[in-house]
């Protein structure tokens, strides 16, 4: 190995490099917020700012829906500053990219706690995330929200900072959805399922649910997280079988829904599919006909008009999606419908509990009055903070319930068939954070 | 000449050493957290080393020891409510297991087949962690918070969630694994280590077993890499399957590559500079990794040995 | 379904992946064996190959046009990056690989930046369903596997015969001996790695009617593609070939028997056990 003789200047300039990166890394922020880290939304007025600590996923396999979530955080806190802020302070919105990583998720909580400072923080995802981050802000003592559909806030296994106000869990759905899907579609089942946290939370609802509902799960497929190709999987569909259920995530997603297609053909068993199969793809892409006539479940129905209100129209604008669900400004640009409102709801849901609780600075009595408050919720009522629909929550097990939808696929797009109601979705709480100490 | 310069090793280690002691009272708490993180994936980074810069085996899969020590003391913790030091044990005798089984069967090989055997092996761990989720739970890992007895220390209890504790938990582990190596790289095992790296058939005709040698390489290696994973479950409060990924095989391979592989202090240095690249780039922007890629390349081109190395070659050639 | 079924399935899938695999691979073949180095960056050229002819396709309609864009444009890049980083690096190996390591990072951010986080398709150029006794397959993912091998076979005429050819054989073989007898070893390295990078965008390009370019697809290809190599056996571009025929089969093949995170384990260790029995690979010519 034949490197030329680093003259001292050069190394001096190398040290230079680290030792400005390690100053740059240790000292305190600037006062005046800067840098493309922080979203700015109006200028402050009445009071100082609230910063909010935003944790994200803008890499990894959780970019796409990081980048909606952004969206929706925005508009939201736009939306929420323009009427006044939250208890007359302006919205300040604190992101961090935790890279779709449990590791580093952890490592984002402790910069937003530690170094910005936030108030509390909100917006987590993915499960595996939310279970490696959520430890470390039960430790910094922060209330810590997110918006995950994983069945981990409810199961009690967290801790009592962490809530899930804003979105429904993978139990509820199922709870309200299944009895459905046996009696209109077909009693014999076979699952295919990601081979990881989310994955599982729909197998192990239908491992002890299938035989109270009538129905017999006939084959679980759990697919490895990373693979690309699934048609060699599909030989294990045993003939006979009524209904293929089907949520898969990450980028194979298109893949899996066309050779699906191309592999039955026309004499196909029923399908159903949970709308993540779909998100962030656009349902007239090439070789997604087959899904003509099948069926899925959406958290919040992605074509205007499923769920016709003024707030989901307000909602709608205001985050800029356009009646088939994609970005007014891209409509190749598809929006995860489904799971975004999860994020304005929760900034509603923030709003309404600093405004009850008189929640002033970071501090324990604050905080405690945060979570005392935001646990005596019983209700949060439909309104343009929650245009996906009323919400019941409950405190025991911080997490809400609302009600789901069921759609068909008709012309290249979905239409609503079926709306459950909250009661449907209710099981009975397993875990009670509010006997823990804080 | 090593003898001139004993003092002086001693002296730079120890300096490190006393350096990180000191900082703890120094930053600000974002930084202690973190400066903790990258003590124990330092250590991490030592083991690699041991295998990469001394012996010259380059593996992709060390993901698999650094995750066994994980599992080795998480599972334990969590389903069976083992003290810490116990957990650690059995986390070092998990990894150390398994690298006895891995290095029979790999070290047949070498070169680049070595690198792409390694990382099979590896894919087969992260893939049986992901197939046994009903015990390890897979993917989504969890949480060892509020099953971590205090450890009593004479008539101190102290416990593992509290800072100062884990900043010092991860230094303890650093300076040991720190010591360890500088040990090895200068006692004679070490120096067969270095004779097999440059030339094993030479090495083999002068009578050393160097399949044994690089055996002993690798469970040493594998050994350190199961210990700093189980400290890191530990301070972390996480384990999941995501750490048996190869990108945890990756990450110390660059660590050591970029601080300078064949140098002790070279793993801590290159951990410190990626970590606190990533994490000052991601203040500027949300598109850092084009920042931190491009500080790679720069780093490399400027300091193709290694920055440790670097500075050796140029001011300090007696440094092991 | 009936076993025939089940293996037919599986032979067929076999056949597609390795044919994309070896095409992707042999493009490793190429820059490991000539240049002696570690690009850790490959999967990123196939990357970029599925992406821009993504945009090539969506902006002109025509799959053809992209299937020629791509590779050109992941070679120019190909270019660019060794003359502005691995010539001034020397093509040290573990600096390569340090280095390799950071392009990954920028491609992969640049293309977040730009292309996005989605996965997307084309339509393929032309679509037609086979109908099997058991199940439907799509006959453009044999059209695929022909095209493939028959620009592998494109690939081993220009190797064995050409000059070009030659010149690599004689760098891969013994680099000093080659530059000895007057080889232009440096201007071979150049070529060496644009063509690898152009093998593997076009592969990357062929794929996206089938599977979306998404812009984490790199490490995947990476690693398939290195194993086959190493399998195959260094010097051996018949042994690349074998190597991945075997390796997609026996995925498939596996895949029809066991649960698929099972069929995974089973597969990645019976070809470590393989790797472990022949050190060399199965064709291998000389050491690693």
């Amino acid at each position: 190995m034949s490197a030329k003789r680093i003259s001292r200047r050069e190394a001096l300039k190398a040290a230079g490099i680290v030792v400005g990166a390690g100053i740059a890394g240790l000292s305190p922020r600037p006062p005046v917020p800067s840098g493309l880290r922080q979203l700015v939304y109006a200028a402050p007025s009445g009071g100082t700012p609230l910063r909010i600590g935003f944790q994200v996923h803008r890499t990894g396999i959780g970019a796409v829906y990081g980048r909606w979530w952004e969206r929706t955080a925005a508009a939201a806190a736009t939306y929420i500053n323009e009427k006044g802020g939250m208890a007359g302070r302006q919205v300040r919105l604190v992101g961090e990219d935790d890279g779709t990583d449990p590791a580093r998720g952890a490592i984002a909580v402790e910069k937003l706690a530690s170094e910005d400072k936030v108030d509390l923080i909100f917006g987590t995802l993915f499960s595996n995330v939310v279970i490696g981050s959520a430890p470390r802000a039960g430790e910094l003592k922060i209330p810590y929200l997110v918006v995950s559909e994983g069945y981990h806030v409810a199961s009690g296994k967290m801790n009592r900072y962490c809530f899930q106000p804003g979105i429904t869990d993978v139990r509820a759905q199922l709870t309200a959805i299944s009895s459905w899907i046996v009696n209109n579609l077909g009693r014999k089942i076979t699952l295919i399922y990601p081979d990881y946290a989310f994955g599982y939370d729909h197998r192990d609802f239908w491992a002890k649910g299938a035989t109270r509902l009538g129905a017999t799960v006939q084959a679980l497929i759990p697919i490895p997280p990373t693979e690309t190709s699934f048609t060699k999987y599909f030989s294990r569909i045993p003939a006979d079988t009524e209904v293929l259920y089907h949520v898969m995530v990450g980028p194979g997603v298109p893949t899996f829904v066309k050779e699906l297609g191309e592999y039955f053909g026309s004499k196909r068993p029923q399908l159903f599919g949970f709308i993540d199969s779909l998100e962030g793809v656009d349902l007239a892409s090439p070789g997604l006909d087959f899904l003509e006539g099948t069926h899925f479940w959406e958290a919040f129905p992605r074509y205007a008009g499923g769920y016709n209100t003024s707030f989901e129209r307000t909602y709608r604008e205001r985050i800029g999606v356009n009646a088939s669900g994609a970005s007014v400004r891209d409509p190749k640009d598809v929006s995860t419908y489904s799971h975004m409102f999860g994020v304005w709801e929760t900034l509603f849901v923030i709003k309404q509990t600093i405004e009850q609780s008189g929640y002033k600075r970071p501090g324990p009595k604050d905080y405690r009055a945060f979570i005392e408050t935001l646990e005596r919720f019983q209700t949060f009522s439909e309104g343009i903070g929650h245009p996906q629909g009323p919400k019941k929550f409950v405190g025991k097990i911080h997490q809400a319930f609302g009600q789901q939808f069921i759609s068909r696929v008709d012309g290249k797009k979905l239409k609503v068939v079926h709306k459950t109601k909250i009661e449907d979705s209710l099981y009975s709480p397993e875990a009670d954070y509010t006997k823990q100490p804080l | 000449m090593r003898r001139d310069h004993r003092s002086a090793i001693l002296g730079v280690h120890w300096a490190l050493i006393l350096a990180l002691v000191g900082l703890q009272v120094v930053v600000p708490p974002f930084h202690h957290t973190l400066l903790a993180r990258i003590m124990v994936l330092a250590a991490y980074a030592i083991g690699y080393n041991l295998l990469l810069g001394y012996t010259g085996l380059m593996s992709l899969g060390h993901a698999m020891f650094f995750a066994a020590g994980m599992y080795g003391a998480g599972l334990p913790l969590f389903y069976l409510g083992v003290g810490a030091p116990q957990a650690f044990l059995l986390g070092i005798a998990a990894s150390l297991l398994l690298s006895v089984v891995i290095g029979t069967l790999t070290l047949r090989t070498s070169g680049v087949s070595f690198l792409i055997v390694t990382m099979m092996f590896a894919q087969v761990f992260y893939l049986s962690t992901l197939y046994f989720n009903r015990i390890t739970l897979g993917d989504q890992g969890f949480v060892l918070a509020g099953h971590l007895p205090p450890i009593s220390l004479g008539a101190l209890r102290v416990t593992l969630s509290d800072p100062v504790m884990r900043y010092n938990l991860a230094l303890a582990t650093f300076a040991v694994c720190l010591g360890i190596s500088l040990w090895l790289v200068q006692s004679p095992i070490g120096r067969v280590l270095v004779a097999i790296r440059e030339n094993e058939d030479r090495t083999q005709m002068l009578g050393y077993n160097t399949f044994a040698y690089k055996l002993l390489a690798l469970t040493i290696s594998a050994a350190i890499a199961g210990f700093s994973g189980s400290v890191y479950a530990v301070i972390t409060s996480y384990v999941g399957a995501s750490f048996a990924a190869i990108l945890y095989s990756i990450y110390p391979l660059v660590w050591t590559l970029l601080g300078g592989s064949g140098t002790v202090l070279g793993p801590f240095v290159g951990t410190a500079v990626m970590t606190y690249t990533i994490e000052t780039a991601s203040r500027f922007t949300s598109s850092y990794l084009i920042v931190v890629g491009v500080i790679l390349v720069a780093l490399v081109m400027r300091f193709p040995a290694g920055i440790v190395g670097a500075f050796r070659r140029r001011w300090a050639p007696w440094l092991p | 379904m009936t076993l025939e079924g089940r293996l037919v399935l599986a032979l067929l899938e076999g056949t597609v992946t390795g044919c994309i695999l070896a095409l992707t691979a042999l493009g490793l073949s190429m820059v490991f064996g000539v240049m002696r180095i570690v690009n850790v960056a490959h999967g990123e050229f196939f990357m970029l190959g599925a992406v821009s002819a993504w945009y090539v396709t969506s902006t002109t309609s025509s799959f053809g046009l992209a299937l020629i864009a791509a590779p050109v444009f992941v070679a120019a890049v190909a270019v660019l990056v060794n003359w502005v980083i691995l010539r001034p690096i020397r093509y040290e190996p573990q600096a390569t690989i340090v280095a390799t390591i950071g392009l990954l990072y920028i491609i992969q951010q640049v293309v977040l930046s730009i292309y996005g986080p989605y996965a997307r398709t084309v339509a393929p150029p032309f679509y037609f369903r086979i109908d099997f006794p058991w199940f439907g397959y799509s006959g453009y993912k044999l059209a695929v596997a022909g095209l493939a091998a028959a620009l592998l076979w494109a690939i081993w005429r220009v190797v064995s015969t050409t000059t070009l050819g030659l010149y690599m054989r004689a760098t891969q073989q013994d680099q000093e001996m080659a530059q000895a007898f007057g080889v232009p070893v440096h201007r071979i390295f150049a070529v060496a790695f644009a063509l690898g990078a152009a093998l593997a965008g076009l592969a990357g390009a062929l794929i996206i009617p089938i599977q979306p370019a998404h812009y984490l697809m790199g490490l995947d290809a990476l690693l398939a593609s290195f194993t086959v190599v190493i399998v195959g056996g260094l010097g051996s571009l018949g042994g690349t070939l074998a190597a991945a025929f075997l390796i997609g089969l026996s995925d498939g093949i596996v895949s029809v028997f066991f649960s698929p995170t099972l069929a995974r384990i089973v597969s990645t260790a019976l070809v470590a056990l393989v790797l472990v029995v022949r050190s060399g690979g199965l064709f291998g010519t000389e050491s690693a």
